[in-house]
């Protein structure tokens, strides 16, 4: 990264020792360290003594680099930063002084490794150009991300929870209720890769610097893994197969679960397609709430038992916030890419400490739900298992408090906030099967 | 080949061709980090840290194509210089200082898988290169790298770090 030339000689004071190294008369660089003094105000470093042959010429152009790492016995090395400064030679005996005329350096405690890396991408691209290559993964790798398999569990908490209420009606069908998994999937799929593609697209994934194995999109497209043409063939063999596996299950277990998929694509579509682009009109939360709450449990429900119930759609609620929650705190490192292509998610939208209030709100809303529905009826007293998985919740608003403009420092957080949703629903559907099995 | 010295320079000690002297070599097998230098395109040194490995002829150091403007320095300009300078980077006993003039050369015809076979003189400075290598799905470019093979030509040395004395200088005629 660029740095002033006087940053860079302040910076410099900081390290133990200077290379000064030059183009020698039979053109190869020569380097050679030595103690130095620093004067940030001058820009001004005086490196030696150096003994007479080892020292550069009078105006010769030098680079004097400072450089730091910390080993780690067993593990390698941290706290890697340098400096690098250009200047002419000025000799005096054997002392080297150099005025700073221009400067670079990285420091990871400033400049996180992964988004350091990040920036690089553009020049990887022109150097596979160059040498006539392309980046290299296996195919199961590149489906796994491009299709960002982990977060099907999205998919699968509601349906599982569908099923579950099923079997607590003792209408359980686990044949359709895998087929609907199935197609609840291949949904989910599409909607990754769509949003992959229209993110790619609107420039708002290249634009984003710190992505986290989270957020930021699978960046198949950024890095050169796989092309748009098959991530588009990936999203329209996706879809074709959920609207496949819908209509065959309309057919077998009810027409009435047609509206069902139609909301679920809709939903879908309207997320990241233009001109809709709900997610960039700050609308991407209550769209994911549905998607992966009441409309996804009921489809689990619905291939089951045949008809439709409100107590599905009341005992998704919970999982449809925190799943929108998972949306709304994978935003946040995003902000940054997203603001700069106008796709204006609430963290875009919002100041910190609103985002993070409105965080708290949600989670406590979610939970307040199971007790609430016990009370009324609406839920078995064994759903309250439901309320163990509130200390992650905890764990994630005090982490996006703490973090909120550390990338890096979120990506544990992200993973509790995705394991909130993962563990309540898993309780949530836990506390149904205990329900049905004391009944 | 003889060894020659350079002109301001002590007399030359005894080398043996294409190998670096054992004091030199030993230097290499412990830093974590070395200081590589090449010619940018306006004949102006650059200098970058990184990971020296040694096999006993070559020197080597490994550039994922994410940072790829010191490769095209040097398919530009071959000659570069190592220099190992930093105690704690460099944890030799005694402590001592050297820089290694050469030859460089880009390996890139298998980004992918060809740097690999470094490994094991990578691993034995970063053990938690293979817990990386583990994850490289996560940060595939990471480990699309080139080789940078130097063959050495010159090694300068200086004892217990000493650069206000006057180096050993090694000539490696016919290096490599």
């Amino acid at each position: 990264m660029a740095l002033a030339p006087a940053e860079a000689v302040a910076r410099a004071r900081t390290y133990r020792h200077a290379i000064v190294s030059w183009v020698d008369d039979d053109g190869y660089p020569m380097s050679v360290a030595g103690s130095f003094t620093a004067e940030p105000d001058r820009a001004l470093v005086e490196i030696g003594p150096f003994e007479e042959a080892s020292t550069p010429p009078p105006g010769r152009e030098l680079c004097v680099t400072f450089s730091h790492i910390r080993p780690q016995p067993g593990v390698g090395y941290d706290e890697r930063r340098y400096v690098n400064l250009w200047g002419s030679a000025e000799v005096d005996g054997g002392r080297v002084r150099v005025t700073a005329t221009r400067a670079t350096g990285w420091d990871e405690s400033e400049l996180p490794f992964m988004e350091y890396a990040e920036r690089g991408v553009p020049k990887a691209h022109e150097y596979f150009d160059a040498v006539g290559g392309r980046p290299r993964l296996s195919a199961w790798w590149k489906l796994f991300l491009a299709t960002r398999l982990p977060f099907l569990t999205a998919t699968i908490v509601p349906i599982a929870l569908g099923g579950a209420i099923a079997g607590a009606h003792d209408r359980f069908d686990f044949g359709w209720w895998l087929l609907a998994l199935l197609a609840g999937c291949a949904v989910h799929i599409g909607l990754n890769v769509a949003n992959d593609l229209f993110d790619d697209l609107s420039g708002a994934d290249a634009a984003n610097t710190t992505p986290t194995p989270f957020s930021g999109g699978s960046r198949v497209l950024q890095y050169g893994l796989v092309s748009r043409s098959q991530m588009l063939a990936l999203c329209v063999g996706a879809y074709g197969v959920a609207i496949a596996l819908g209509f065959v299950l309309a057919a077998a277990r009810g027409w009435g679960l047609l509206w069902i998929g139609a909301a679920g694509l809709v939903l879908s579509f309207v997320y990241s397609m233009p001109p809709f682009n709900l997610v960039a009109r700050g609308l991407g939360e209550p769209v994911t709430a549905a998607g992966f709450g009441p409309v996804m449990a009921l489809g689990g429900y619905f291939v089951c038992a045949q008809q439709f119930s409100w107590e599905v759609v009341y005992a998704s609620l919970p999982i449809a916030i925190l799943i929108a929650l998972v949306l709304y705190v994978n935003e946040i490192p995003d902000r940054r890419g997203d603001a700069a292509v106008g796709k204006r998610t609430l963290p875009v939208r919002w100041p910190a400490g609103r985002v993070v209030a409105a965080y708290a709100v949600a989670v406590v809303a979610a939970f307040a739900l199971v007790p609430i529905g016990v009370a009324t009826g609406i839920l078995s007293a064994w759903t309250l298992i439901t309320l163990l998985a509130a200390p992650l919740g905890l764990r994630t608003f005090r982490g996006i408090r703490d973090h909120y403009d550390e990338p890096y420092a979120l990506m544990p957080i992200i993973q509790a906030n995705i394991g909130l949703h993962l563990v309540a629903g898993l309780l949530l559907v836990t506390g149904y099967l205990l329900a049905n099995s004391f009944a | 080949m003889s060894t020659t010295s350079s002109a301001g320079y002590g007399e030359p000690m005894p080398a043996q061709p294409g190998v670096l002297p054992p004091e030199v070599a030993a230097l290499l097998d412990v830093a974590l980090v070395g200081e590589l230098t090449v010619v940018d395109h306006d004949g102006r040194p650059i200098t970058y840290p990184l990971i020296p490995l040694y096999d006993g002829r070559h020197v080597f150091m490994t550039s994922a194509v994410l940072f790829s403007r010191k490769l095209r320095h040097i398919k530009a300009n071959p000659k570069v210089s190592v220099a190992l300078t930093d105690p704690v980077g460099v944890p030799a006993e005694p402590f001592a200082r050297a820089t290694i003039q050469g030859d460089a050369r880009v390996v890139d015809d298998d980004l992918h898988a060809g740097w690999e076979a470094l490994l094991p003189l990578w691993r034995a400075k970063e053990p938690a290169i293979d817990a990386f290598l583990k994850k490289r799905f996560g940060i595939p470019l990471f480990f699309e790298r080139s080789i940078i093979e130097i063959t050495p030509r010159r090694a300068l040395y200086w004892a217990e770090g000493r650069t206000d004395e006057t180096p050993v200088v090694y000539e490696l005629v016919g290096a490599g």
